[in-house]
């Protein structure tokens, strides 16, 4: 396996002013641009910087705790009629994928000199990556964090406290993570100089998309070597959960040009589409601008963006990432919902057959794989091989699991 | 010449900046907003900028966030807007438009260009449109001679601020401070600065926004820009009202006050 993590890859790229196809782009105030080009500017000296890659090896090999395994899941196999391969970033440090991004956004902190980070989450899962990111750099640290989830994912608040971050709740609009998003930015638009805005997925204006899935895609290039090691051959499928679309890019991008491997996002669908309820951008939105790129969003005829809904308060976002809009143009990947029930059914079946607790935005992709396998085996005539990038581990929603399992003690 | 040219002419030969005040459309209603700008232009303020709600106003501060979040659960439309606009276009000032870029992309570029127009507006403010992403508001707004009022920063280049500023038309929105709307204490430091490097550029008349509230720091601003414009300060008067006349009678106060302070700028 390679040790380098930025290694350049054949496939996709933006333009030089981030442009996917349509999407992407830069929409933000004038007062931003400055920042977004010191920013463009360093992430490309590092990459083209042999020092900065064996940082960022080193740091995600000792730290991380990466190449994370590539996991036979025998028994959910069994069931599902596939053999299904868990790319576990969960087993990463903090429990998920992001901390890779985190660590290559706080290096290149460093780089620009600047000593502040700021950060938004829904989950808390990138809020508390990025506090242990600026713990580990002695970096300050403000996390911007929708009053809503605050309520549903205390434990991680509780954590951004330990790791030494100030949790800001915001009370503005939904009170979700589209919210909190607004509140960083107009905190990077007042503090830029001695501020960089550590965003958590590969969406928001130019360089962040591609710097964001350049800093993931180690998940996918470790997991395609690790398939072939295991299997001699590369998967039928790769599916992810999409959200903003980051652990999907990370794990997808190694796969873009091998056009016999197919690509699928899996979106939440909440209550389902047709109800309205839901976080599947792609599928129930549209094109338009928001949080500074141009991609698909959750909009009424106005272009005022609604509230979305999911189980999972990680991907209860109403955008995504300008790449995935873009790769689903193009036709390369496939961007399907799944509903609250059938995640959380999944959720149930890898607990009860593999003694894995997903998080619950892992628990997505696992469902749309429980759907896909019967429909690939059948196409290939034989039984499939699919690896899933299960993005995080269930600590953090084992409450939210429990209430709609019922098994929580109702005194508590 | 556009007609907010021809405004900030006359308010030059007069000696004195242009005051521009801002509302957004549909707060507290559509006929409040009707009622709030026609106050504001009968207490001296030149020019009335209509900020169309949006559900992200990512350069906007808690005042007017909040102003655009009661509009919106009101049900405004952007078809009310124009509705607004020519009311406002009425009285004779000249109605300037900003919004976030969404709303037009979604209304239709060039539709929303012809109605912006048709309704007697004279330009669009774009705070999160740059030239850069323009290409289609370029077109739009050359095919329905309408103005286009791109910002400048206290961070952007000498580069990015002369490409910014040759394709404004009307004037140019300097933002006095790296931050959103809202009235501050004290006035920028690095508008001055920022004005000067702007002039260096082009002959457009410069606008000044982003933290003024009083008369005395209007006329601070109207010591070294050509316009002034307040928001968060004006919109306050409306938003912390307990009745509505409560609220017109602030406003009325509050944008005489401001007319007064750009007629006796400090030098």
């Amino acid at each position: 396996m390679s040790a380098d993590a930025l290694a350049p890859v054949a496939g996709p790229q933006p333009d030089s002013a981030g442009h996917f196809g349509r999407f992407g782009g830069r929409f933000v105030p004038e007062a931003l641009v400055a920042a977004l080009d010191e920013l463009d500017g360093a992430w490309r000296t590092a990459m083209a910087d042999e020092s900065f890659r064996a940082e960022f090896g080193a740091l995600l090999r000792d730290y991380a705790g990466t190449p994370s395994l590539l996991y036979e899941a025998r028994r959910f196999s069994a069931k599902v009629g596939a053999r299904v391969l868990l790319k576990r970033e969960d087993l990463n440090h903090t429990g998920a994928h992001k901390v890779r991004n985190v660590l290559g956004q706080a290096l290149l902190t460093k780089r620009m000199g600047k000593t502040r980070v700021i950060a938004e989450t829904g989950a808390g899962q990138h809020g508390v990556a990025t506090a242990t990111a600026a713990a580990l750099f002695d970096l300050e640290c403000v996390v911007y964090m929708g009053q809503v989830d605050t309520e549903r994912q205390a434990l991680n608040v509780a954590r951004m406290r330990m790791l030494g971050a100030t949790v800001v709740p915001v009370t503005n609009g939904s009170r979700t993570l589209k919210d909190a998003m607004n509140e960083a930015m107009r905190d990077w638009v007042a503090n830029v100089d001695e501020t960089h805005y550590l965003i958590g997925t590969a969406a928001g204006p130019h360089p962040f998309p591609a710097m964001v899935r350049d800093f993931v895609r180690g998940i996918g290039d470790e997991a395609r070597q690790q398939c072939l090691d295991l299997t001699g051959a590369l998967p039928d499928a790769v599916t992810a959960c999409v959200g903003g679309g980051s652990n999907a890019l990370g794990i997808f991008h190694a796969f873009v040009g091998d056009e016999a491997v197919r690509l699928y996002g899996f979106e939440a669908g909440g209550d389902g589409v047709a109800t309205g309820r839901h976080a599947a951008s792609i599928t129930g939105g549209s094109a338009g601008v928001l949080h500074g790129t141009r991609t698909f969003v959750l909009q009424d005829a106005d272009g005022q963006t609604l509230e979305s809904h999911s189980i999972s308060a990680g991907l209860d976002y109403p955008g995504v990432g300008p790449e995935h809009a873009w790769l689903h143009d193009t036709g390369r990947a496939n961007y399907l919902p799944v509903t609250d029930d059938e995640a959380m059914a999944a959720f149930e079946l890898l607990c009860r057959t593999e003694g894995i607790i997903p998080a619950i935005e892992s628990a997505h992709a696992l469902a749309g794989t429980v759907a896909l396998a019967p429909k690939l085996a059948a196409e290939l005539g034989r039984e499939p091989t699919i690896v899933v990038n299960l993005s995080g581990r269930g600590d953090k929603d084992v409450h939210t699991a429990g209430d709609y399992f019922g098994i929580l003690d109702k005194e508590r | 010449m556009s007609r907010i040219g021809v405004a900030f002419d006359k308010a030059r030969a007069d000696g004195r900046a242009l005051l521009v005040g801002c509302m957004p459309a549909g707060f507290p209603t559509v006929e409040g907003s009707i009622a709030a700008m026609t106050a504001m232009v009968e207490a001296g303020v030149d020019v009335i900028e209509v900020e169309i709600p949006y559900s992200d106003p990512v350069m906007d501060g808690p005042v007017i966030q909040r102003a655009s979040d009661i509009a919106l659960a009101g049900g405004v439309r952007t078809a009310d807007t124009m509705r607004i606009i020519e009311a406002v276009a009425a009285t004779g000032a000249p109605v300037v438009t900003m919004t976030y870029w969404n709303p037009v992309e979604r209304y239709g570029v060039d539709v929303f260009a012809r109605d912006l127009a048709s309704a007697g507006g004279t330009g669009l403010i774009t705070p999160d449109l740059i030239p850069d992403e323009a290409d289609e508001w370029l077109a739009a707004s050359d095919a329905h001679g309408l103005d286009r009022t791109f910002l400048v920063s206290p961070s952007s280049t000498d580069a990015r601020l002369a490409m910014t500023v040759r394709h404004c038309r009307g004037f140019v929105y300097a933002t006095a401070v790296m931050g959103v709307t809202g009235a501050r204490a004290r006035t920028s430091d690095a508008a001055p600065t920022l004005v000067s490097r702007a002039r260096a550029v082009t002959d457009l008349p410069i606008g000044v926004g982003l933290g003024v509230g009083t008369g005395a720091q209007a006329g601070t601003v109207a010591g070294y820009a050509d316009g002034v414009i307040v928001g968060s300060a004006l919109v306050r008067c409306v938003l912390d009202a307990p009745t509505e006349a409560d609220g017109l009678a602030a406003l009325r106060t509050l944008s005489a006050e401001l007319a007064e302070g750009v007629r006796n700028p400090t030098r």
